[in-house]
């Protein structure tokens, strides 16, 4: 007896034996995705429309950055309101390559039938009056210096987030600004960015944004329906990937560390763990996540403008991960999910108008009204969000008997000896 | 024997108020001191000085055989330097288990990248093991440790002091609220831990404190009244009109 409980925890089993939610939601997600392709207009039965295809791919992506706000929201306490901030960079960096590489081929294209051959030059002045011309300027702005080579565009879009929550964070974290304070710099932020990007000579073509995102250069022979079902793909297979990234992270001494700091971050650091060191890791980590997140759903969306990272957006994705359960990662994710439909269902004028007396709800305008008075609600009366309820579900099927025994004798197996 | 905390003219004042005063006073290796005084005489912000957590406007804090100042370190470095500090009220961490808690403590590498990396060994659960039995929680291991009742928690976060093998224990009133059969177990973790280090208790229970059987150091309004012997300090007549009352 007392050998088994004490080489029990020494075996060590594999990250998806130890937390069965980690398996569970990986089968989930890949049925889910079979499913929908099996469905899908692409190549399925054609039950699901192209543009239903995005919106689940796109879901998919927010339910990634969800992750990303749960780790450093749920479980390190940094209620940070700028992650969005992230996911738009991450937008931003692979739209460069998108518009750059179809209007170069455009540009190469319609030169071709000229007389003489075009000189490099004239295809990079081609291309950059092309892009800028709504701006009102024909030349590279210097951070489009990498947009022709897909490989560093992809590597920004995983710098440019990292760097920027590097930065932030060290400031940030440095002086130990903490709690509301830190909320709201993190919102300052995103508005910062944002009103950067409003302006004509950020470079990135002020309120127009980035457009044509959805076509793939060199791709033009390809239906969208089934470009749409390879982002899909990728968004699931980036949402599986990162989920067991998060399930590892938090499973070990290190998610131990990070909700300690959630809890008391004073007395982590008479344990002698470097707090603001962690916060940093956690931050730009996460700022990672949501920066690949917005590199697969702006392609899905089409188009990527400066009101993307507006300072709602961040809160938005706050309220998702409350309603779905911070602090647990499947929570964060049904959160995700679940409200990002209800909200394109409501706004996408589906939904039934409702009228109460001389009251007449059009959901289009009244979904925020709701959405907020359920992130009250959540907030006051259900704080473990849409997940408690598994919790509830997990008590009625076994009590937790805090690993006393199981029953009555003395040879009775103990709670936890039975799980193994 | 050699000192290893020396305290020299340490002052500290909150809006004014005075709550350290010109405070002086070492720590021999390994020796084992009570710390005693009326309410607000600064035993608590005397602990905070020495941890990080709260910078003196003068005064020196060095610590060691090389004399390191730590008043230019931060908490976290006081720390790892082998500074270990148990809290007034019990602070544990009642959302992970009695396990999670002390695995946290054990004297490890603690910058994030090598906490990220660790997997724990067929060692450190048996230390976590030998832990857990010796501040009596073997069979708590793996309940949450908000479920401890407050006594628990107090052994608890002794135990994680253990695990961080300091060299210098300071601990705040570690039998406020306990009960005699658990101030008796107390006694005895801290007596125990006493032989391989420094500890530094700071009580107000007179009987706590004669059980614990050391020199005793009185403070009051910030400074040193008096030290020495726990019957040599009761019978200082400053002492007697202070702290313990006619
Ligand atoms: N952060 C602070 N700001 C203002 N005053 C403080 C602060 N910390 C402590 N004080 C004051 O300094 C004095 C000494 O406080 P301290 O907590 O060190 O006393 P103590 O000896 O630990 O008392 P007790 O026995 O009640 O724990 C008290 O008068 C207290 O009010
Ligand atoms: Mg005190």
């Amino acid at each position: 007896m007392s050998d088994l409980t004490l080489s029990a925890p020494t075996r060590r089993r594999p990250l998806v034996l130890r937390h069965p939610s980690v398996l569970v939601f990986l089968v989930v997600l890949a049925l889910f995705t079979l499913g929908v392709t099996l469905l899908s207009e692409g190549i399925g039965l054609g039950v699901i429309s192209t543009s239903f295809i995005k919106t689940l791919g796109k879901t998919l992506c927010f339910c990634l950055v969800a992750l990303a706000m749960d780790l450093v929201w749920g479980y390190c306490g940094i209620l940070s309101l700028g992650h969005m901030a992230f996911f738009g960079l991450g937008g931003y960096a692979i739209g460069m390559w998108l518009m750059y590489e179809r209007t170069r081929r455009i540009i190469v294209d319609s030169l071709a039938t000229a007389e003489l051959p075009a000189t490099p030059q004239e295809i990079s002045d081609g291309i950059a009056s092309q892009i800028f011309g709504v701006v009102g300027a024909s030349d590279f702005p210097p951070i489009w210096a990498f947009a022709h080579s897909l490989p560093l565009q992809l590597a920004a879009v995983i710098v440019a987030p990292g760097l920027l929550a590097l930065v932030f964070g060290w400031l940030a974290f440095r002086s130990r600004v903490t709690g509301v304070y830190l909320s709201i710099l993190t919102q300052a932020m995103t508005l910062a960015l944002a009103l950067y990007l409003f302006q004509n000579d950020s470079g990135l073509r002020g309120n127009n944004g980035l457009s044509g995102l959805q076509n793939l250069p060199g791709l033009d022979l390809v239906p969208q329906s089934t470009v749409s079902l390879w982002f899909f793909w990728a968004s699931a297979l980036a949402l599986g990937a990162g989920y067991l990234f998060c399930a590892w992270l938090v499973s070990g001494k290190f998610g131990s560390v990070i909700r300690a700091i959630r809890d008391d971050e004073t007395r982590v650091r008479f344990l002698g763990y470097p707090v603001e060191g962690f916060k940093l890791v956690v931050f730009t980590l996460t700022a990672i996540l949501a920066g690949i997140a917005g590199a697969l759903y702006y392609p899905q969306a089409g188009i990527i403008n400066p009101a993307e990272v507006a300072p709602i957006a961040s809160i938005y994705l706050a309220v998702w991960v409350a309603i779905g359960g911070r602090g647990r990662l499947y929570g964060a994710v049904i959160g995700a999910a679940f409200v990002s439909l209800l909200s394109s269902w409501f706004t996408g004028g589906q939904a039934p108008d409702l009228k109460i007396g001389s009251l007449h709800i059009q959901w289009v305008d009244w979904w925020t009204v709701l959405l907020g008075l359920s992130f009250v609600a959540v907030t006051l009366f259900a704080p473990k969000g849409i997940g408690g309820l598994v919790d509830l579900a997990a008590r009625i099927k076994s009590p937790n008997r805090h690993g006393a025994d199981l029953g009555p004798g003395a040879g009775a197996l103990r709670e936890r000896e039975a799980d193994e | 024997m050699t000192t290893l905390l020396e305290v020299s003219g340490v002052s500290v004042s909150f809006d004014g108020f005075k709550a350290i005063n010109n405070l002086s006073f070492r720590i021999a290796e390994g020796e084992l001191r009570a710390v005693i005084g009326p309410n607000g005489a600064g035993k608590t912000t005397f602990m905070d000085i020495v941890t990080g957590k709260t910078r003196p406007n003068e005064g020196r804090v060095t610590y060691g055989e090389k004399s390191v100042s730590l008043l230019a370190l931060s908490e976290s470095r006081i720390a790892q330097m082998g500074i270990g500090r148990k809290f007034q009220r019990p602070t544990v961490f009642e959302d992970q288990s009695v396990a999670d808690n002390l695995m946290m403590a054990l004297k490890k590498d603690r910058n994030p990248l090598a906490v990220l990396l660790f997997r724990p060994k067929a060692a450190d659960h048996a230390r976590v093991e030998a832990l857990a039995g010796e501040i009596g929680l073997a069979d708590a291991l793996h309940r949450k440790s908000g479920e401890l009742s407050h006594g628990q928690k107090q052994w608890l976060e002794i135990g994680m002091l253990l695990a961080q093998e300091p060299r210098l224990l300071l601990v705040d009133e570690p039998a406020a609220g306990m009960t005699l059969a658990e101030r008796e177990h107390t006694t005895d973790l801290l007596k125990q831990a006493a032989k391989t280090r420094a500890v530094v208790v700071v009580e107000h229970d007179m009987d706590f404190v004669r059980r614990l059987d050391c020199k005793v150091t009185v403070l009051h309004e910030g400074s040193v009244l008096a030290e020495g012997s726990l019957d040599h300090v009761t019978q200082n007549e400053q002492v007697i009109e202070v702290y313990l009352g006619r």
